[in-house]
Parts: C-alpha cells; structure tokens; sequence
C-alpha cells in the first residue's frame, strides 16, 4: 500500500514537511490507544462487575479502533512501520493524542466524566470522518461511529446516575468537570494539518464540530443537575496533537511499552 | 472477483466455511453472522476468504482466521490468503431470520433492527428485547455489556431470569 495520492498534493515542499494525512491519522489513533489504556487500568477495580466488565469492553473497542487507524497511519508513512511499532516504539514526544485522554483516571466520577466528554466528541467527529473523502478512513470512522454510539450512552447515563445521584456523587462530578474543561478546548483546535486536511475533503472542520458538541454535552449535564463553566476556560491546555504532553503520558507510556522494548520481536 | 472462479471450487469452499462456528457465540457460523464476506479461488487454487470483524476489538478475529485456515487445510487448501475489510462496516441486520431462531433457541435474544444513518440520539433508552425463556417482555436491559463485547445483559421479571441480548449495530 502506498500513501494517499491526497497527501503529498496538500503540503508542498521538502519531503520533511509532516505528511497531514499521516499526522491525522496518528492523533485518532493515540487518543484511542491512550484512553483504551487509562480504562484498562480500571480492570478488577471498578466499584461493581457489570462495570468492570463494561468498561474492559470500551477500552477493548478503543484498542480495536487505534489498531485501525495506527495500522493505516504506518502504510500511508510507508516506512515500514505497523501498529504495533507506532504504538510500543515511540516516544511521548511523538505520541499525537490529546492531553485529555492521558490525565490519570482518577476516581470513578473523573474517569466517566471524561469518557463522557470524549465520547461525545468521538461520535461527531467519526460522523464527520465517515464521509471523508479517504476511503479507508471513511471506513474505519463508520465502523468506530457504531461502537462510539454505545460508548456515549454508557457514560452518558452514568454521568445522569452521579450527578443526579447523592450528594458525594454529585460533588465528585462536578469537580471533574470543572477540572476537565480546560482540556477540552485543544478537541476542537485546528492547526496547520487539519486545515490541510479539511482543504483536502480528508478531515471535518474541527472548529465547527464545538457547538453542536457542546449541546449534547449541555443537555446530559442540564439534566443530571450540573452545571458547566460558563466561559471559555481561562487558561487552556493544548499541546498534546504537536507532542507537548503532561508527565502522566510518560508514566502510561512506560507501563505499556516496557514488555514490548524488553522482549524486541517476542510472539505469545 | 467471483465471476472468473470455477463455480464448484466456490461453493465447496463456501460449504467448508459454513462448518465453521464463531468461538464466542458457537451456535452460528461465522457465514451466518455475516463475517465471511467473500471467498475466492484462482486457477493455480489459492483461496482468498475476505472478512469484516463484528466490533474493531473483537479479540475472536484471530481465532477465527485460525480456525478458517484449519477447516480449509482438512478440505485440502493450504494456500490460504485471508483479507480483512471494513466498508462496508459489519452490522447485526446481516444475521438471517434462521440464524436468529438459532440464537434464541441458545438463550441469547436477537438483535433488533440496527438504525442507521441519523445521527446519535443521546441518552434515548433503547426498549429490552423479549425473553428468549418465556417471551415475556417484562425485562430490562442491566447492562450494554456482557460477556463479549457483541452481548448486552438482560433481566426478565417474568421468569426471573438473567439472559443475554445479541446488541444490535
Ligand atoms: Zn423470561
């Protein structure tokens, strides 16, 4: 497989330049594999079964999902790099996820509360991915949209049970959403590649994709008696789609690649 | 693809793959659930069977290929090629009305009617399936996610039961 005849044609000029299509494709993948990561960790320790389970399934789905797009991600680099190379052998630096999904999963109020926002964003996203005009991605983003259909309605009722809920769960909610808004801006920031990419029918314009994204989010949160900060957040943390992470990257990175460098090439 | 095979080569291999069962949900083949999508046979007889997984992490996908690639070697071929597509994306619809009576009989409820297109309505409850045990549709859905990832968890007040759904996608 060669790389898309769209990529070279968006950005002209030296063979250095990132290839946006490239890039894209590592951002849907690492938000998948790091997130799928932080819900393992809640594997036998989820406070009862039925969500133990569940939540072993969504990070089941979002492993399926980054093993997609990172298996594209290595044909359309052409460098002889697959899945299992982009996921275990790189960096934090070039890991391409947002800062969202590498904060550490924290209590149950915060891990759901999470999944929730990016759940939401998962589903217009891939809604929106699904009429790309890349074939292959159209496709991945069709069969991620079903599974991100019941992944928002998982945590959707879970953020109506806690927030509706006692006080202690409410109170729990309410602050990780106050403390996660500020993560949420980098979702809907557009850089050079996404514009490339938008230009080129390839990816949505993100921008655009915030207000309807964040009617959904009101309405669930509306009626599970929260509120969400009003303004724009102050202070806005982005960095993660260009490689500036948060230390708690480095930490999950080093848990999840440590058998994969130790054993190079090892099969089971 | 199909119009050049010989058509006899085909179907032998068509029947071959009808005898082999999905691991998670043994009572179908992994014909009837939809995930063979195609074989094909060339001249020199390397056969090429095209695939769609059910959900992106179905960790049953390699057991499958296994399995493909075992009940195609006693029938004779061992130049198997297995390819894997996505588009178009696997969905429950694909499950014919005799697989469902199968499903049932197993104790697993059928998939409803997978909806397609519109745009997620958030948070809407989804009605619970009939009993598999005893029709009743006095039950409720416990939990979107059962025991593998293609399974939601159901409760019927009627026989008072716990039984499983076929989620529908
Ligand atoms: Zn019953």
């Amino acid at each position: 497989m060669t790389a898309s005849p769209l990529a070279p044609s968006v950005v002209p000029g030296p063979s250095a330049a990132p290839n946006p299509l490239f890039e894209l494709l590592l951002r849907l993948g690492d938000d998948r594999l790091v997130l799928g990561h932080r819900l393992s960790e809640w594997c036998g320790h989820a406070p009862i079964l039925e969500e133990d389970i569940a939540l072993a399934n969504v990070a089941l789905d979002l492993l399926g999902q980054a093993t997609m797009f990172l298996r594209l991600a290595g044909e359309v680099e052409g460098q002889g790099r697959n899945e299992d190379a982009l996921a275990y052998f790189r960096e934090a630096v070039d890991f391409r996820n947002c800062q969202l999904v590498e904060l550490p999963k924290g209590d149950f109020a915060f891990t759901i509360a999470r999944q929730f926002l990016f759940d939401v964003y998962a589903v217009i996203l891939l809604d929106a991915l699904s009429s790309s005009k890349h074939g292959e991605l159209a496709a991945i983003a069709a069969k991620a949209l079903k599974e991100a259909k019941y992944h928002v309605r998982h945590s959707g009722e879970w953020v109506l049970k806690l927030g509706d809920g006692t006080e202690e769960s409410h109170r729990r909610v309410q602050r990780a959403l106050d403390d996660l808004w500020r993560f949420t801006g980098e979702l809907f920031a557009a850089d050079a590649i996404d514009r490339a990419m938008q230009e080129a029918g390839v990816g949505p314009d993100l921008p655009a994709l915030r207000a309807q994204w964040e009617t959904l989010v009101r309405d669930v949160v509306d009626r599970a008696t929260l509120t969400l900060p009003l303004q724009a957040p102050v202070l806005t943390m982005r960095g993660g789609r260009s490689g500036a992470h948060t230390e708690a990257l480095g930490h999950l990175l080093a848990e999840m690649q440590i058998v994969a460098r130790s054993h190079p090439g090892a099969t089971w | 693809m199909v119009a050049g095979s010989p058509p006899v080569g085909r179907d032998e291999l068509l029947a071959v793959l009808d005898e082999v069962m999905d691991p998670e949900v043994p009572v179908l083949s992994i014909r009837e659930l939809g995930i063979v999508r195609d074989v094909d046979v060339d001249a020199a007889g390397a056969v090429t069977v095209t695939v769609t997984p059910t959900y992106s992490g179905c960790p049953a996908i390699q057991v499958i290929e296994e399995d493909i690639r075992a009940a195609l070697a006693a029938a004779g071929h061992t130049d198997v090629r297995i390819r894997t597509v996505y588009a178009p994306a696997w969905t429950s619809d694909w499950i014919s009305p005799a697989a469902r009576m199968k499903l049932k009989a197993y104790g697993i409820a059928p998939p409803a009617r997978a909806e397609h297109g519109a745009l997620v309505q958030l948070m809407r409850r989804r009605l619970a399936p009939a009993c598999p045990y005893c029709e009743s549709r006095d039950t409720e859905v416990r939990s979107e996610f059962g025991s593998t990832a293609c399974k939601a968890v159901c409760w019927c007040r009627g026989c008072r039961q716990p039984f499983e759904e076929f989620k529908s996608i």
